[in-house]
Parts: structure tokens; sequence; C-alpha cells
């Protein structure tokens, strides 16, 4: 079975070493905001993130994944709400059906965990 | 032992994929050109209903197809029988087309000579909703032989599409096919959605599909010369 979940895990990887390598810092985590509509799931992520870190600099550090839930703006109630399920699009207070989506297809690298660099002695 | 710190990031992780969808986007838009991609499950019927698609939007317009495939090229020469141009993007062992492939694919075909461009992409309800391709419309289809629950199933990709299709209607009949309860699963999960319900074999309901692809390529056109 093939999985986007190791390409997503390798552009994780790909963003976190560059941030580092900017900073000059050494990271030990990355936190994830992951929406529930993006189309990852959190559990092929998580297994292939360790694959993806292997001969990186990002070996041994984890994967940090805050899943994001679905939110509309409903046109009845004039908010932002959330759905009634990923199965029923519909604004969980008034049950207006709602397409207008703005929360929940995220896949960002919202922080990362750093160890500061020592400085060579 | 050096103290762990948080410092904040806040990228997207699809950004580079974003970046060239909307760069093709602006292409489309500028050459005129009106690109449709398909997307479902393996084998509800994709490839026919594209090479009638082409056939019927051929005899008035300039079309062409991408095909995404794991492996084979059965596909592109399905398609090529249509005799529009069409050109296989095999992805090895990925699951889904991402825009980098689309634009490589498309670097020797001059965009000013297409009014349609269908984009196939490989069969799979999950990995393609991330993907932003830079089309102008993601249609998904599913046929009568999958069940009427699919969209509850798969709800991201039929979130993440503009239109579905309902195929292989020709069958609906022998397989007890509900479609108020396909309608309903659609419009659940993706509220408002257009819905088609037609056979690539028999023809039924293609003149229809025809027609409203033929009005959302003007509409694109009027967007232009305003």
């Amino acid at each position: 079975m093939t999985m986007h979940e190791l390409s997503i895990a390798m552009s994780i990887v790909e963003l976190a070493e560059e941030e580092a390598e900017r900073r000059g810092v050494q990271v030990t985590a990355v936190h994830l905001r992951l929406g529930a509509l993006s189309g990852v799931m959190k559990e092929a992520l998580l297994g292939s993130y360790e694959m993806a870190c292997e001969e990186s600099p990002l070996k041994g550090s984890r994967l940090i994944i805050e899943e994001v839930p679905v939110a509309i703006v409903c046109s009845r109630c004039q908010t932002q709400r959330p759905i009634r399920s990923i199965q029923l699009f519909c604004c969980e207070e008034c049950g207006t059906p709602a397409s207008e989506i703005v929360q929940g297809k995220e896949i960002e690298v919202f922080a990362l965990e750093i160890a500061e660099c020592q400085s060579p002695v | 032992m050096p103290e762990p710190r948080l410092i904040e990031v806040r990228k997207n992780v699809l950004k580079q994929n974003d970046l060239t969808a909307r760069a093709l986007r602006e292409q489309f838009r500028a050459a005129g050109v009106f690109v449709v991609s398909l997307v479902s499950s393996p084998g509800s019927g994709k490839t026919m209903f594209l090479e009638k698609t082409l056939t019927l939007l051929r005899q008035n317009y300039r079309v062409a197809a991408l095909v995404g495939d794991l492996a084979t090229e059965n596909d592109a020469v399905r398609l090529a029988r249509s005799r529009a141009p069409v050109k296989q993007i095999t992805t090895g062992t990925l699951c889904h087309l991402e825009a980098a492939m689309v634009q490589n694919a498309l670097r020797e075909w001059n965009l000013d000579d297409l009014d349609f461009l269908f984009i196939e992409n490989v069969g799979n309800l999950v990995c393609p909703s991330s993907y932003d391709l830079g089309e102008n419309l993601r249609l998904v289809l599913i046929s009568v032989t999958e069940g009427e629950d699919k969209p509850l199933k798969y709800p991201t990709i039929f979130n993440s599409a503009d239109v579905a299709v309902v195929t292989k209607m020709d069958l609906a009949a022998a397989v007890e096919f509900d479609w108020q309860a396909a309608y309903g699963n659609i419009q659940a999960v993706r509220p408002g959605m257009q819905v088609s319900k037609l056979s690539a074999k028999t023809g039924e309901g293609m003149e229809e599909y025809i027609g409203f692809l033929k009005v959302r390529l003007d509409e694109l056109r009027v967007g232009v010369s305003a």
C-alpha cells in the first residue's frame, strides 16, 4: 500500500531542517497542526515521520500532532461554528447545511522544539 | 543539557505544491483553457467516461488529457482511441498526482492550442484530496456498483471536489442502486454540490454533462476578457 503520508512526512522533515539550519539550532520535536479535512491520517503520518527522519539531522526527534476540527461559517448564525460530524456538514448549533469551510484543511508546521547548539570550544 | 525551547514557525507543509498549482491556474486562465481533474476509486469508470467525453468534445473543441497511473500505460492507450492528444504520467509508487508533475507533463504542449484539458488522477479516494493541481473543476466519480455510502466513507475527497458524477447508470437497476440515498449522502458531506447521473456506455446523461462543460468554458473566457 502506497501512502502519501510518507511524502508529507518528508516535506515536514525538509521544512524543519531548513528552519533549524537557518537558525543554527537542533530540533527535538516538531509541532504540527493537522486538519480533519487535510486528507492525512494521523497514525500513518506518525509512522512515516520516523522513517523520514532517518539519515537526517532530525533523527530521534518527535512529531507532536494537534488535530484541528472542521469549522464553518454558518449562513444563518452568521458566525463560525463546528459541524455536526465529518459525515454531516451542518452547523452544529442550528443544523443549516454549510459549505464555507474556514478551518480543518491545515497541514502546518506550527512550532519547533529546539535545543540550542553549543558553540564549539 | 540545554533546556528545550519552543519557536513558532507556522509554515504550510504543502506550500510548494500550492504555489505551483496557483501558477498553473494562472497559466490556464491566461490561455483560456478549462481544466477538469477527475478523482475516484479504481474501477469507477473514469477512463471510459473520459474517453467518451473527449470523443464528444473533440467534434467542436480542442481537447487533451493527462492521465496518472501507478505503473501501466493502459489508460493512455485506451484514451488515445478518442484521437485527442493524451499523455501518461506514471507515478511509480506515488498514490496521487502533484502540481509539479502536471507542470512537467505540460512542458511540450502549447496551452493556447487547447480549449479543454482533462487530468485523470490515480484511482484513489484518499491521497489526491490534499493536492491542488491548479484545475478549474474537480470532479469526483462514483459508480452505481460501489454502494451509496461511498461519500460517507470518504468525506474528505467528496468535500474537496466541485461536482460529482454518478457513473454506470445502465447498471443501476441490476445492482438496486438507491439514487436518493446516494444523492443524500453526497449532500451531507458537501451541501449544495451538483450531482449528475450518466452512463458513458449508453450515452445517457452525456449530452447534458457536455453542455455543462461548455457553459463553464464560456464563463472562464468571459472572465478572462472582462
